[in-house]
């Protein structure tokens, strides 16, 4: 493996490990604390019922968009993307 | 819609021009047969042309796709931009369950059943940085094909194959018997051929063009599912609280319902044992199921071949990333939805329901009585003599909360009546419930035939079939799956629906080892691999039948107290184990299988494998 495609592994490895991070923690951190969150009420909303009614949901679309973004900077910083 | 050879690329470039035209095609339906209502045509004839209509509609689309090539046929051409693949999976995801269940699960178990919505969507996290665009570079027609080129061997493509198999059978069979019973009540034929209308349905959405065909039907089914989805719930949030976005607005319900709730155990209308507060975690599960639930959910996501599959189709690697996020942002609008349906519902059956004498209940609940899916005081609320009845019986002249019973799903189709709407929109809700049906059988019924041509008959029993004779095998082994599916759902019993939520748990723990080590480890080892397939999956499936209800399972105590739904808990862990301990302990994968991991990993350069077979090493 050329020191580039270490490089570009080991970024990509990372974001993966952050990815994994966000994911852990908005299926399964966030919903372990309902009972302290519901303490909090929004609009209506318990917070805890409503992190795990929505809040979680709206974490994971945006983790996969930014995602995908992240992923295709760090393949075309190092040169291993696919032509456009 | 012409999507010809050759026109292909016109197709492709004016794909936005086609599906809006789509779009307003079918809202402009719906506002005729609006006017068709209001001018009095009769119900009946309403929800045939609607069910009739877009049936016919999906299968003009399946027929412009046909296809003679083989990639059109297995990937779609790799031709399917991001956004589109994001609507054609959303479709291929959510099924009937889904569209009429969800909501009604939300009704039932209250903040218990939100480990659906937050197992559903988030595993798309997994599929989106582990696992699918690795495969789309691998160029796989199937997940058994990825499984044996890495691994080396037609064993473990048969472990695949078991697995698949397993996950997606039982699972189509749901599928259509649900487009069956959607068939019989608005077609109004007997379900022993309804379900074979359903399964014509299916058939002509991927016989011609499979995988080309099927996204672009997919396309356009999940545009009707989400129309239908949201109309009735829009409607009933803006009547309710004046402001027709449901998903922000059931806030307001929450709070209600919360207020009512206490109020009937203070007015004696319900007991603490009978009510599930709504808003209350853990009344129905523990905390241990909830998450177990969560994490089998999610891990079966990401393991379900006929998910997987729908990102083989994009142009590039970049693509199949960027369409899990639009998958998972078109199933989101669909899933924070049903938390509000639940509210809203449920607030207008505490309100006009619960403590009502019998002659003031809405005329709704005995549309519903009549099919046995709403009970009032154990007897089906077919009547007000019925129900005026069963009550006195019971020593009661109010319903109490503990009286009134509706079944999961109807609490979505049967909303436009709740909320006092023309019939039409109950027919739409119809249209919808049958396009997640019918995409969700084309998705599994093309997973399970695409593994046994590919991997069965090409790759085992005849490597030197030419191009045309695997198309055909292809498309008879189709018809022999729908065949054998629609029979087993005319013949089997009704309660095999159980065993739908047991295809999470095994595609988790037999295929999320494998393919997750298999891209992110290049030390697994072929032994490795099969040895944890085959305990992940044989743990697993044991499980299921030790504590599975009779006459599937033995229905013994559950071990550690986890539910049967969530047996993946046991096998992923062992599964995980086993791979690593013996991949260990065997030889290292040569350096040749090296190279091709590091070719999966690279999302440059050209795909490992093409047409469904290996490029020769360079």
């Amino acid at each position: 493996m050329s020191s580039n495609e270490a490089a570009w592994w080991s970024k990509t490895r990372r974001l993966m490990a952050v990815c994994l991070a966000v994911w852990f923690i908005a299926g399964f951190v966030i919903p372990l604390f309902v009972n302290q969150l519901n303490a909090f009420v929004f609009y209506g909303f318990l917070l805890g019922y409503y992190m795990a009614a929505q809040g979680s949901l709206i974490i994971f679309v945006l983790v996969v968009f930014w995602f995908a973004g992240r992923q295709d900077a760090i393949d075309r910083e190092h040169g291993v993307a696919e032509e456009d | 819609m012409a999507i010809q050879r050759g026109r292909r690329s016109d197709f492709i470039d004016n794909l936005g021009k086609i599906y809006l035209m789509y779009t307003g095609g079918f809202v402009a339906f719906i506002v005729l047969l609006g006017i068709l209502e209001a001018v009095g045509v009769r119900d009946d004839i309403l929800g045939f042309l609607f069910v009739g209509f877009t049936l016919v509609i999906y299968a003009a689309i399946g027929i412009l796709s046909r296809t003679m090539r083989v990639s059109d046929y297995y990937v779609a051409g790799l031709q399917v931009p991001a956004f589109y693949n994001g609507m054609a999976t959303a479709a291929d995801w959510m099924s009937s369950a889904s569209f009429l269940a969800m909501a009604g699960t939300l009704y039932v178990l209250g903040y218990d059943g939100l480990a659906f919505l937050i197992g559903w969507t988030g595993g798309y996290v997994l599929v989106a940085v582990l696992i699918a665009p690795y495969l789309r570079k691998f160029g796989a027609y199937s997940v058994p094909d990825f499984l044996a080129a890495r691994y080396g061997g037609n064993f473990v493509r048969l472990l695949g194959i078991v697995v698949l198999l397993a996950a997606s059978y039982l699972y189509a069979v749901a599928q259509i018997r649900g487009t069956g019973l959607i068939a019989e009540r608005f077609l109004h034929i007997p379900y022993t051929y309804a379900v074979f209308v359903g399964m014509a349905g299916i058939l002509f959405c991927s016989i011609l063009g499979g995988m080309r065909a099927v996204t672009w039907t997919q396309v356009a089914q999940y545009i009707v599912l989400i129309i239908a989805y949201l109309t009735p719930v829009v409607i009933m949030s803006n009547s309710v609280t004046g402001v027709p976005v449901p998903q922000i607005m059931y806030g307001e319900a929450l709070q209600q319902i919360a207020a009512l709730e206490r109020e009937m155990l203070a007015s004696g209308l319900a007991d603490a044992e009978t009510l599930t507060p709504h808003l209350t975690p853990y009344t129905t599960t523990d905390p241990i199921n909830f998450f177990a639930l969560v994490l089998c959910l999610m891990v079966g996501t990401a393991s379900l071949p006929h998910v997987l599959m729908r990102y083989f189709t994009t142009p590039s690697v970049r693509a199949a990333r960027k369409s899990a996020g639009w998958s998972l942002l078109f199933i989101f609008i669909l899933f924070f939805t049903a938390p509000a349906y639940a509210a809203f519902v449920k607030l207008e059956i505490y309100q006009s329901i619960i403590g009502q004498s019998f002659g003031n209940l809405p005329d709704w609940i005995y549309v519903w009585g009549g099919n046995e899916k709403v009970k009032i005081c154990d007897a089906a609320a077919r009547s007000l003599e019925a129900v005026t009845a069963a009550c006195q019986a019971a020593g009661t002249d109010v319903v109490r909360l503990a009286d009134f019973w509706i079944a999961e799903d109807v609490v979505v189709i049967a909303t436009p009546e709740i909320a006092g709407l023309p019939f039409v929109i109950t027919g739409l809700v119809g249209a919808g419930a049958l396009a997640a049906a019918l995409s969700t059988a084309d998705g599994l019924l093309l997973a399970m035939s695409n593994a046994l041509s590919h991997d069965v008959y090409y790759k085992m029993v005849d490597p030197n079939a030419p191009t045309g004779r695997r198309l055909v095998a292809a498309r008879f082994i189709l018809l022999g799956i729908a065949v054998a599916a629609a029979f087993t759902a005319v013949l089997a019993p009704p309660d095999i629906l159980h065993l739908v939520a047991w295809a999470f748990s095994l595609a988790a723990a037999g295929n999320f080892p494998a393919l997750l080590l298999g891209i992110w480890w290049d030390r697994c080892t072929s032994q490795g691999a099969i040895a944890g397939m085959i305990a992940g999956f044989g743990t697993t499936l044991g499980y299921l039948i030790y504590t599975g209800p009779a006459p599937f399972g033995f229905a013994n105590e559950p071990i550690f107290g986890i539910a049967t739904i969530s047996a993946g808990i046991f096998g992923l862990p062992i599964g995980f184990a086993v791979t690593i301990a013996v991949s260990l302990m065997t030889p290292a994968p040569s350096e040749e299988m090296r190279q091709m991991i590091r070719a999966i990993r690279r999302p440059g350069g050209a795909t490992v494998s093409r047409d469904g077979d290996l490029r020769p090493a360079e």
